[in-house]
């Protein structure tokens, strides 16, 4: 690659960069004129617009010198400033420019730590603290490679994972309870009840996207229909969560083949717009049924599960869980419980899929997404195969919505919006399709990335009081997806692990087979 | 003699409106390697597809071990011991060479068996055992075709369908696969194979039929086809003859 650049003079290099920002700033110019150039005002004479010159200039300008700086520094130097950079996160030994560079960046990311804490400017020390904290993770990533080149690392991650998230609430708790550390616990919980939530739904999707390749954009349906089978069975017949979980997962299976009958024959693009539709006909119904869904109201009231039939409520009637075990009453006993319930849930989902995939089912379930003629040819019935791979993904669904329902104790159908399906497939897509544990870090990124942006009041320090991070969620959502489709086409985690070999089983990279396969 | 392991009787064949198919029939009996030949688009995939029920016969029969097959659902003919190694190979390309070879082996529906089945087609293509734990679409094109072969072969077929095995391969492989197809057949496996290598095939073969626009024109012993002036002009580039330089041992 670097062949091509090698007579170029630096008066060549010069001006192409030159030309090439140029062209950049052209089009953020383009790009930004109407989305940050103008702003609608709310006058007295109604809507006017205000145009705003001074910060698309200097929108505009940040692209010019950054794509500038990039060009100069990066992409057209034979020594490219990223490299040191990158060269953390490989094993490749480092030559004494490297290090220099680093010690560099080190000695300026100190300073800025230094300057935040000095003139407690939040941005510098901010900058700095990232800075200092790349370049440490990245030695400490070299440093252990280096002195155990032969851990299996997937394995010892995925089982810390586990052990973090079998852990976190009860040593949290007891933390808390012990030396009144003043922790945020209950949003902490409500925060990872929410991710988990979102990693059984992408395992779920992960099943019918990932595993038979149905692209299916109207998951979210089934998640309603397990939260709404739950609200109404609790509300008209008074049924308890434990009893209805396996109702509205088997409810949401149901309707899972229901979907699948109409869309045997369709693939691809096809099946995508029939499974919005049928995402946005859910929905819908649940809106104009009033008599039975309640319509916009929703339906409220809905239990608290129950521990082996002991409440968690203080004002519940009988023995309550806090009673039966003489302790204390505390709110955040019923939400540690929760926590566990929907982890055992999402654990359950991701043991079934596991299983399921080494099973003949699951394998024809792969074997479809890869070509489905031949499939049949090998007496593969592929109208049961698929109709299985919807009612079982749809069941995790159902059974993540019946959790759902509990936890908000209250469900209405603006909880079931085609933006939840396409934040599940997002996870699916970006995990790396048909990996367990690139979903579940998907999962984690994107709701506990998405989440914290909300609250995150560091954020308003640097940029002013009325900066609100929530309006730019989206923003940054879309520009961390871009960032990883670029990185990592094949998703997070795009290596697929083999159900069963001959010697030593390796997991195969997704790289070497061609795209879109 | 025999009923026949696999009857085409009158079939006739179109994808929508189009006529493929007219009138084809022909017959392969147990134990037999009968080959199909004909030129680019005679519709020779697409009576190995009949065979397996996809495109529909619009009329006629299509009579395997003595039942008609032609209104079975595809799957099901596979279970009934048809197995295809199709044109274009159509292997799973994620998956890898043993998730393919167990995916073929779900017709032969024997647990027990696997092993040994596995076993049988590694002595037949050493090459996959080399290669059992690479994904399917990493293979080179002659690999992924012995995949394919062995794929079908792991159903314990009653009759194997082979569309041009030799597709893409080179002169070597072609003959390795040859070999694999002799020495299969010596087991006691009946081959039904469609060719462009029309001299390899007939060779090979105990019977061949010519297909010309959708019709049987012509059929006999590989030799006497071999032997026709009307086949060597159209299908073996006319001038050579039988006795080349190379020939099947
Ligand atoms: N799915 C299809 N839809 C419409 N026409 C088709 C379809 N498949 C094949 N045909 C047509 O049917 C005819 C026979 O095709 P077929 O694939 O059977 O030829 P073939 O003898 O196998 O040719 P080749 O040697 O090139 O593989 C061709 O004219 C082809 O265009
Ligand atoms: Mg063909």
């Amino acid at each position: 690659m670097r062949l091509a650049d090698s007579g170029k003079t630096l008066g060549k290099k010069l001006s192409s960069a030159l030309g090439d920002s140029l062209l950049a700033a052209i089009v953020a110019f383009a790009l930004f004129s109407l989305v940050l150039g103008l702003r609608t005002v709310d006058s007295a004479t109604g809507l006017t617009l205000e145009p705003r010159p001074a910060l698309l200039a200097t929108v505009v300008a940040i692209v010019f010198v950054g794509r500038l700086a990039l060009n100069l520094f990066v992409w057209q130097t034979d020594y490219p400033l990223t490299r040191p950079f990158a060269k953390l996160f490989t094993s490749e030994p480092f030559e004494t420019r490297d290090a220099v560079t680093l010690a560099l960046a080190f000695v300026l990311g100190a300073l800025g730590v230094a300057a935040g804490f000095l003139f407690t400017e939040t941005l510098y020390g901010l900058i700095g603290a990232l800075v200092l904290a790349f370049i440490g993770i990245g030695l400490l990533r070299r440093a252990t490679v280096r002195t155990f080149p032969n851990l299996p690392y997937t394995q010892v991650f995925v089982a810390g994972g586990i052990l973090f998230a079998l852990f976190f609430p009860i040593v949290s708790y007891a933390l808390e309870s012990t030396f009144n550390l003043g922790l945020p616990l209950r949003y902490w919980f409500d925060l990872s009840i929410l991710i988990l939530t979102y990693v059984m739904l992408g395992w779920g999707l992960n099943i019918v996207v990932g595993l038979a390749g149905l692209l299916d954009l109207g998951y979210v349906a089934f998640y309603a229909v397990g939260a709404y089978t739950f609200a109404l069975l609790a509300t008209h017949f008074g049924l308890g969560f434990w009893i209805c979980l396996p109702i509205a997962g088997a409810a949401a299976a149901l309707w899972g083949i229901v979907l699948g009958f109409p869309v045997l024959r369709l693939r691809g693009d096809y099946l995508a717009i029939v499974t919005l539709a049928f995402g946005e006909i859910v929905r819908i119904i649940l809106l104009n049924w009033t008599e039975v869904t309640g319509g916009p109201n929703g339906i409220a009231g809905i239990p608290k599960p129950t521990f082996f039939g002991l409440p968690f409520s203080p004002f519940a009637e009988g023995t309550t869980f806090s009673g039966f075990f003489g302790i204390h009453y505390d709110g955040l006993h019923a939400l540690i419980f929760l926590y566990y319930v929907i982890l055992v849930l999402a654990l359950m989902t991701n043991l079934v899929t596991l299983r399921l995939r080494r099973l003949p089912v699951g394998r024809a379930w792969e074997a479809m997404r890869e070509d489905e003629i031949a499939c049949r040819s090998l007496g593969i019935n592929t109208t049961v195969t698929k109709l299985s791979a919807f009612a079982t993904g749809a069941m995790f669904g159902g059974l993540a919505g019946c959790f759902f329902a509990t936890r908000q104790g209250f469900v209405s159908p603006e909880s079931f919006t085609f933006i939840e399906s396409a934040i599940i497939l997002a996870i699916v897509v970006l995990g790396g399709m048909g990996s367990q544990l690139g979903v579940a870090i998907a999962a984690i990124v994107m709701v506990g990335g998405f989440e914290a942006l909300r609250h995150t009041a560091g954020l308003q320090a640097i940029f002013g009081e009325e900066f609100d991070p929530a309006l730019y969620r989206m923003l940054l959502f879309g520009l961390a997806m871009v960032a990883i489709m670029i990185w990592r086409p094949r998703g997070i985690v795009s290596s697929r692990a083999p159900t069963i070999s001959l010697g030593d089983a390796s997991a195969i990279s997704g790289d070497l087979v061609r795209q879109g396969r | 003699m025999t009923a026949p392991l696999l009857a085409l009787d009158g079939v006739t064949v179109g994808y929508g409106l189009l006529p493929v198919l007219h009138d084809v029939s022909l017959q392969i009996r147990s134990g037999e390697i009968v080959c199909l030949i004909g030129a680019n688009g005679a519709g020779k995939t697409t009576t190995m597809m009949t065979i397996c029920g996809r495109p529909r016969v619009s009329h006629g029969q299509v009579v395997f071990d003595g039942t008609d097959i032609s209104q079975h659902p595809t799957h099901e003919i596979a279970r009934l011991g048809i197995c295809q190694s199709p044109e274009g190979r159509r292997i799973f390309a994620r998956m890898t060479v043993m998730e393919n070879l167990q995916m073929g082996a779900i017709v032969a529906n024997t647990p027990d068996g696997f092993e040994s089945d596995l076993a049988r087609v590694f002595a037949l293509f050493p090459r996959l055992a080399d290669r059992s734990n690479q994904r399917g679409g990493t293979l080179s094109g002659g690999e992924q075709q012995m995949l394919a072969i062995a794929r079908a072969l792991m159903g314990r077929p009653k009759l194997l369908l082979l569309d041009e095995p030799s597709l893409g391969l080179a002169p070597l492989v072609v003959k390795q696969i040859f070999e694999a197809i002799k020495e299969l057949n010596a087991q006691g496996l009946t081959v039904f194979l469609v060719e462009q290598n029309a001299f390899y095939a007939l060779k090979l073969a105990n019977r061949g039929y010519v297909m010309v626009n959708g019709r049987i024109t012509m059929t006999g012993t590989g030799d006497e086809l071999l032997a026709s002036e009307h086949v060597r002009e159209a299908y073996l580039d006319g001038a050579t003859g039988p006795e080349e330089e190379v020939s099947i041992s």
